[in-house]
């Protein structure tokens, strides 16, 4: 399948002499100190190449000054690209005039933000018509629209209350039901959850996983957070100092981290709850019992607990009837005690 | 905000032998002054003319005989005047003046009442409207209906054209940066201007009235509109604005769908603002001619006649009272009226216009409750009985300031070589703020000498310092006292709002009463013009200092003076330096009002030269050195502010 979205040695570079560096690949090949050292320029998103597919959720994760607000920024030009090339459905964006850009934004995507970006002067109901009403769409058939998604995000009952009358939770609902108003191709979320407390944050996650299964868009989202990345994420971008560091599954990450910053990042992860079999299984040696029950490589280890540990004997891991390899009582014990 | 970085001993050195080097060039001005008493001062007397102001004389009389037949008026200035006339002659048709063959305006004195009334209701609610009808009948009671009408006229236009211009251009300055960075330093210097400074040369344009006063009040009171839409648009959080462009918005509908939305209460702030100041300048513009309340005052002041300025006065208040409130009601947030009213006052308000557009008794404010003279004549009387049985008290009080502060620092400056004082004035400003300071100061003492009017400066610069003086005194005492007790400040702060939304001229009249005319008089006007800013932002400053470091000072075992005198006053320099800048520059915008009142010197120059042709040229040459004083004072007390406060 296609990818939604590609994106291509993209750089933006801040300063007066964004231009130059940019040209130079000298000075691309610079640290981000060294070039600030030498140009005066900030280069906040440094060669990133990624593809989203259709109807993924897409995470990008990375600490702040690590370039992902303004990574996502790009992709929708909110923030101009220095250099690179971003291919929507087929087009690359980076060409497309003020009308056509005004067009995809209106049509294709809509955004999330971290905080809220709601007009305090419009109710609940005109907020998530807004972007209907900018596209000329008549009041009626907005209203009607605005309704179905209020309803979606649950917020029925509110739709005439003012954004400072709601809860932090509420009104990122409200951005939410925006964004979705305009049945748009693709979702971002720009660290949508980072202003609520912890509690409306898990709500919200589990409301976002919802609206995925059910509306089946695809969705960019940046996040600081790991935990929330590997909760929502089918597929985690690591961002540090504006460069891909990983790109992977969260299994991935944590059972091949690419390097150390990786590997100090997912240390803290229960392995067991995001480690699948294949990660731990070892090549059956010639005194296994090879009598056991079988498992998916994909099984996640937290739920191959029970079975192995009952079994008496090694688990063969087999796909398609080969088999792939055996986990035994200390496969898993060393991933559960790893933990602790 | 203020750094608390420990002075380190190498500054706190040079301040002393600073200190040092100033009480040197005091006590050798000193010296010098008492050798070289009266000569070289540059004296030149009430009806004598320098070259130059017989040369703007000249020009005066030229540009008057080619006003109809250079090009540059003919199609550019005469145009606008004739545009701005006619406006202003059209709003006075419709409420001031006998109009389209009437002998009574359009809309009689029923009428505006219920339009007021039902504007009031629509945008500020029912209180508000209450108080604008009876702030309105009570006019009429005054027996100055028509004046009020005519000061209402010109200001309702001077708003309109401010508006017209200043919110278009508040707009961009916005949106745009590089429109901000331009008109930024402009605004800076149309408000920092003393306001009665244009009046003489935008005469020259556009000769003597209503035209002149608009543009006047324009300049004066367009800048408030430009700043706060400008502000407004700014606030707007970025985030609001990217959700909206991320949406597909376009420019414009950002602009009208998300920005000036959010930024209404802001700009309505700032249309409040601009009334405010169009109001005050109207009544100024008297000076120029212009119709209305001030030409009432400024008569009765002319004539000392306490009582009729007194009551003129009063009818000022209302007026600010009442487009205050209703504006500032308008500014915040509020239910819309049910239809039904609306509807309802629309209707009755109709009836009540017909009607009063239709029969004389709605038409003309004929009263047999006639209160102004009663006003009048209480005031009159009040004065007297003030002069004849307190004179231990003004008198003293006069007596006291006049000889330990006036009289010394007018002789010092007035009466010593013009060299001399220039010499000290650039070495002040060396000290002060360095090379640059001292240029700058140099410069402005050689242009008061060019304007001839030289001796009139010292004499006016030494009131303004004494009036600065005693702002500053105020202002700490005050302040610190507003600034440490929350009651103290929320019994006190609304006086102070009240005090300087008062158009300038009405605090003539209370003093003219207390200490007749003289120098003192208008001193105390401007010190009473000036408290209130200075006040407020000592108040600030005092409150803005963390309350952790006044706590830790306490709990050393500070007492309350202590508190003050070592944390609070030197924590809050930077307010203090501020507080004296914009007292010195609000006490040299009193300066011409003063000259009403017996100031004499430059503000004497000025009004004089509005009245008489023979002296226009020297007028024009005391606005300008009233300017130049002005620049020159504002530039070395912000440059001590740098230095103190870094």
């Amino acid at each position: 399948m296609d990818p939604v979205i590609s994106v291509r040695d993209l750089w933006k570079v801040f300063g007066p002499s964004a231009a130059r560096v940019a040209a130079s690949d000298e000075l691309k090949a610079l640290s981000r100190q060294e070039l600030m050292d030498r140009t005066g320029a900030v280069a906040a998103v440094r060669g990133v190449d990624f593809d989203v597919a259709p109807g993924e959720m897409f995470v990008v994760m990375g600490l702040s000054g690590s370039g992902k607000s303004t990574l996502v920024r790009c992709l929708t030009r909110l923030v101009e690209p220095t250099t690179g090339t971003i291919t929507f459905e087929g087009e690359n964006i980076l060409e497309a005039d003020a009308k056509r850009l005004r067009d995809l934004r209106r049509n294709k995507f809509s955004m999330v933000f971290q905080h809220f970006g709601l007009l305090p002067h419009r109710t609940v109901a005109d907020n998530v018509g807004y972007g209907l009403e900018i596209r000329g769409v008549p009041r009626a058939k907005r209203g009607e629209r605005s309704q179905e998604v209020i309803d979606l995000v649950g917020l029925t009952g509110y739709e005439k209350s003012f954004p400072d009358q709601l809860s932090g939770g509420m009104q990122q609902r409200v951005g939410l039901a925006r964004a979705l108003a305009g049945d748009p191709d693709v979702l971002f979320f720009d660290e949508p959850f980072s202003a609520l407390d912890p509690l409306i944050r898990r709500d919200m996650q589990s409301e976002v996983i919802r609206l995925h299964r059910e509306v089946g868009k695809t969705m960019v989202f940046i996040t600081h957070d790991l935990s929330e990345a590997l909760k929502l994420g089918d597929r985690i971008l690591i961002m540090r100092d504006g460069k891909v560091v990983q790109v992977g599954t969260g299994d991935e990450l944590v059972g091949a981290p690419a390097d150390d910053y990786v590997r100090d990042f997912v240390r803290d992860v229960p392995r067991s709850n995001v480690l699948t079999l294949k990660w731990i299984m070892r090549p059956p040696r010639p005194d296994d019992d090879l009598d056991g029950p079988e498992l998916a490589p994909e099984t996640v280890v937290r739920e191959a607990v029970r079975s192995v540990l009952s079994a008496g004997r090694p688990v063969k891991v087999v796909r398609d009837g080969e088999l792939l390899g055996v986990v035994a009582d200390e496969e898993i014990l060393g991933v559960v005690a790893g933990e602790a | 905000m203020v750094a608390v970085a420990a002075p380190t001993s190498q500054p706190r050195a040079l301040q002393h032998r600073k200190s040092l080097v100033l009480a040197g060039i005091v006590v050798a001005w000193l010296v010098l002054w008492v050798l070289f008493r009266n000569v070289w001062t540059l004296s030149l007397g009430a009806a004598d003319l320098t070259p130059l102001h017989r040369w703007i004389n000249d020009v005066n009389d030229a540009v008057g005989a080619s006003r109809n037949s250079n090009p540059v008026f003919l199609y550019f200035f005469n145009e606008i005047r004739l545009v701005i006339d006619e406006f202003v002659t059209f709003v006075q048709a419709l409420i001031a003046q006998p109009s389209f063959g009437r002998p009574v305006p359009v809309i009689g004195w029923l009428g505006v009442v219920a339009i007021a009334g039902f504007v009031s209701l629509a945008v500020a609610g029912w209180r508000v409207a209450l108080l604008a009808v009876a702030g309105f009948v009570f006019l009429g009671l005054q027996g100055l209906w028509q004046e009020s009408m005519d000061t209402l006229s010109l200001t309702l236009a001077a708003v309109v054209i401010s508006l017209l211009i200043g919110i278009p251009l508040g707009i961009w300055a916005g949106l745009s940066d590089r429109a901000h960075r331009l008109l930024t330093p402009v605004l800076d210097f149309m408000q920092t201007m003393p306001t009665f400074v244009y009046l003489a040369p935008l005469t020259l344009f556009f000769l003597i009235g209503p035209a002149s006063a608009t543009i006047a009040t324009l300049i004066y009171a367009a800048p408030p509109a430009i700043r706060i839409t400008a502000h407004a648009i700014r606030s707007v959080p970025r985030n609001t604005v990217e959700a909206s462009e991320s949406l597909g918005a376009t420019r414009n509908q950002t602009l009208v769908k998300v920005l000036l939305p959010s930024a209404r209460k802001t700009i309505v702030l700032g249309v409040n603002q601009t009334i405010m100041a169009a109001l005050a300048m109207v009544t100024i513009a008297a000076l120029i001619d212009a119709p209305g309340l001030g030409k009432t005052v400024v008569k009765a002041l002319q004539t000392l006649d306490v009582g009729t300025a007194f009551n003129a006065g009063l009818a000022i208040v209302v007026l600010a009272i009442v487009l205050d409130r209703v504006t500032t009601a308008a500014a915040n947030e509020r239910r819309g009226l049910p239809r039904w009213a609306l509807f309802g006052g629309a209707g009755v308000t109709a009836v009540c216009v017909y009607l009063s557009y239709t029969y004389l008794w709605a038409a003309e404010f004929q009263s047999d409750v006639e209160i102004g003279s009663s006003i009048n004549k209480g005031a009159t009387a009040v004065t007297e009985w003030a002069q004849d049985s307190l004179p231990v008290l003004t008198g003293g009080f006069k007596d006291f300031v006049t000889f330990a502060l006036i009289n010394p620092l007018q002789a010092l400056l007035a009466e010593s070589p013009w060299f001399l004082v220039a010499l000290v004035v650039v070495a002040v400003s060396f000290l002060v703020g360095g090379v640059r300071s001292a240029v700058v100061s140099a410069a402005c003492v050689a242009l008061l000498i060019a304007t001839g009017l030289w001796q009139d400066s010292m004499i006016t610069l030494a009131s303004t310092l004494v009036a600065t003086i005693l702002v500053m005194v105020l202002g700490v005492v005050v302040g610190v006292w507003m600034g440490r007790s929350r009651r103290a400040d929320r019994v006190i702060r609304p006086v102070l709002d009240a005090a300087q939304v008062m158009p300038a001229f009405v605090y003539l009249v209370p003093f003219l009463a207390l200490f007749s005319a003289s120098r003192f008089t208008a001193i105390i006007a401007a010190v009473v013009f000036a408290a209130p800013v200075a006040i407020k932002i000592i108040a600030d400053g005092i409150r803005a200092v963390s309350p952790a470091t006044v706590e830790a000072s306490t709990a050393l075992g500070s007492s309350s003076w202590q508190t003050i005198v070592k944390v609070q006053l030197p924590m809050a320099r930077g307010a203090l330096t501020l507080a004296a800048n914009q007292g010195l520059i609000y006490v040299l915008s009193m300066v011409v009002v003063g000259g009403l009142v017996g100031a004499g010197a430059l503000g004497y120059d000025v009004v004089a030269g509005f009245s008489q042709g023979q002296l226009y040229g020297k007028g024009l040459a005391a606005g300008v050195a009233i300017v130049v004083l002005g620049v020159m004072l504002d530039r070395l007390t912000q440059a001590a502010a740098k230095r103190w406060t870094n």
